[in-house]
């Protein structure tokens, strides 16, 4: 794996795409070793909030050397970063943790899940993965975002919690209500829509790969800070406790408690 | 110019540590510090067995600083001796294991082990403030620290640094109480017992409820109890508390330690151990000074 870094880097362009969540194009030679469900940390400027936030890569533009984060605005850090301008700068550590294993994926029938803010690493696993892709979209609401980019990569199905688009309820109706199959699934959600992916792949006797996340310090390992409970002994610390950041974020379905 | 420093006959070749718990066994941090330029490489603490740690979420940030309840997660001693001190005897660095127990005949259990290794100093963590037993228990009462120091003195073939904790009344009393058991060196300050709620959601942003204060809000307290035990004892402090930078490390040196560790700036900044050692270095020539020694307690009273 290529070393980890702290860099600069600069943004290229970012805008608002729905309610609270933003695009933002960054300029960094992160992109060239980047791969679908691996993250960045990003640093806010602000010295009293301390802590880098862990974001998903949604997409890699390997020749432009550019990098894609769509994210929400979830408090301070966020907040500063949806502020940010083209040409602006901003601190990034990365690349973190290990991306969906694409080669248990290739050639098969593959359900590419997101749900709300975990729907933007579906961009790029969508674009590294070839396979018949099924992607199935869960939202709120009609503020719908990134189902135009992934409809050029696989076919879109659409879930919304208020019905107002494609399927009323979450991305598990939409396997229901169009009676989808599928051979292995790749995931990014809510922990409700995980736990649903993995009781369904259960079920079905069929592989899912499950992006997690959890409050997160160093994001390299060190501080132990966002574990989760596993059922083998985890590399580390041999206590069925394995680290988010460097041991996942991906991890197959059943070898996690959640 | 010098920057060896020397605690308890172990020579460094610069005052700077990494503080337990945020530099796992340096293994994490090595695609970004070159391991060799570190004066120490302090472990993350360590059972006689794995531990499991607390539920999550264990961290969260606060203004200036971060709050920990991770719970002393380790993979115990038998996976510590036989994969993490290989990896250190490779760097051209001290190696200093920290030891934590619940009862004092676990952390006797470790020190005993760790007797046979190739390992520099113990430091005994005797005030982690997310475990319900043993750790700060040991820590907040003086006769306690007194007689669990001096129990791991009879067995310790290293020598011993007691981490306190700062959630006591008088912290000279109890840089007094392991002094007089015979610790070899004191290091200081260990988290500061805190708590953080949601109040939208009302509930605590750790699972814990309390966690552990560390990073610059703390640092004032950090350097004030620095400075007062460095007037209670005379063994060497190595200090610690929110340092990010050479300028912070030094006010620890001034205010009376020998050494320092840099703790959860090593999150904000993977390469702060290295600026801390390079900054120290351009104190010194910018002041002319020859020997980082000189420097301890140098604060003009």
């Amino acid at each position: 794996m290529a070393r980890k870094k702290k860099t600069t880097v600069t943004v290229v362009s970012q805008k608002q795409i729905a309610e609270q969540i933003y695009d933002l194009w960054l300029e960094t030679e992160l992109a060239q070793e980047a791969h679908a469900g691996q993250f960045v940390a990003v640093y806010p400027h602000n010295a009293a909030t301390l802590l880098p936030r862990p974001i998903s890569i949604c997409e890699v533009d390997r020749d432009r050397s550019r990098m894609r984060l769509v994210y929400r605005i979830a408090g301070k850090g966020t907040a500063e970063f949806a502020a940010c301008r083209a040409g602006d700068s901003l601190e990034v550590l990365g690349v973190l943790g290990n991306g969906f294993p694409i080669e248990k994926a290739a050639g098969k029938k593959v359900f590419l899940m997101g749900g709300g803010i975990g729907i933007p690493p579906m961009l790029q696993l969508a674009k590294e993965l070839d396979a018949d892709k099924h992607i199935l979209l869960g939202y709120r609401n009609q503020d719908l975002f990134l189902q135009e980019d992934l409809a050029e990569n696989g076919q879109v199905y659409i879930a919304t919690e208020d019905g107002s688009v494609g399927v009323q309820g979450n991305v598990m109706d939409i396997i229901r209500v169009n009676g989808l199959q599928a051979d292995v699934i790749m995931a990014c959600g809510p922990m409700p829509m995980l736990r649903a992916v993995r009781e369904y792949a259960k079920e079905q006797g069929i592989a899912a790969y499950i992006s997690l996340e959890e409050r997160m310090a160093c994001g390299v390992g060190a501080c132990l800070g966002c574990v989760c409970r596993t059922r083998e002994p985890d590399h580390h610390s041999h206590v069925n406790n394995a680290r988010i950041c460097t041991d996942g974020p991906v991890f197959e379905a059943g070898e996690v408690e959640i | 110019m010098n920057t060896k420093v020397t605690i308890a006959g172990v020579t460094l070749n610069n005052p700077v540590m990494t503080a337990s718990g945020t530099f796992g066994s340096g293994m994490e941090y090595s695609d970004f510090v070159d391991l060799n330029r570190l004066g120490a490489v302090v472990t993350k603490g360590v059972a006689n067995r794995p531990w499991p740690g607390n539920p999550t979420p264990r961290v969260a940030e606060t203004y200036g600083g971060m709050l920990n309840a991770i719970g002393l997660q380790n993979p115990g001693i038998n996976v510590f001796t036989e994969r993490d001190i290989p990896f250190l005897r490779q760097y051209d660095t001290k190696i200093i294991v920290n030891v934590c127990g619940k009862t004092v005949e676990d952390y006797l259990e470790v020190v005993e082990r760790l007797g046979d290794e190739p390992v520099d100093m113990l430091e005994i963590n005797v005030s982690c403030p997310n475990v319900k037993e043993g750790a700060i228990a040991f820590g907040q009462k003086a006769e306690a620290l007194y007689d669990i120091t001096s129990q791991i003195k009879d067995k310790a073939r290293q020598p011993v640094i007691m981490k306190l904790s700062p959630n006591v009344t008088d912290i000279t009393e109890m840089a007094k109480a392991a002094e007089a058991a015979g610790a070899d060196a004191l290091s200081m300050i260990n988290t500061i017992t805190g708590m953080k709620i949601d109040i939208h959601r009302r509930q605590f942003a750790l699972a814990n409820k309390t966690g552990g204060l560390s990073g610059p809000a703390i640092k004032p307290v950090a350097v004030r109890m620095v400075y007062q035990a460095a007037h209670a004892v005379k063994i060497p402090i190595i200090g610690m508390g929110g340092i990010a930078n050479a300028e912070d490390a030094i006010e620890f040196i001034l205010a009376g330690a020998s050494a320092v560790a840099v703790g959860a700036m090593n999150f904000v900044n993977p390469y702060a151990t290295i600026e801390v050692v390079e900054g120290i270095e351009a104190y010194m020539e910018r002041y002319g000074i020859e020997n980082v020694a000189e420097l301890t307690g140098a604060v003009e009273e």
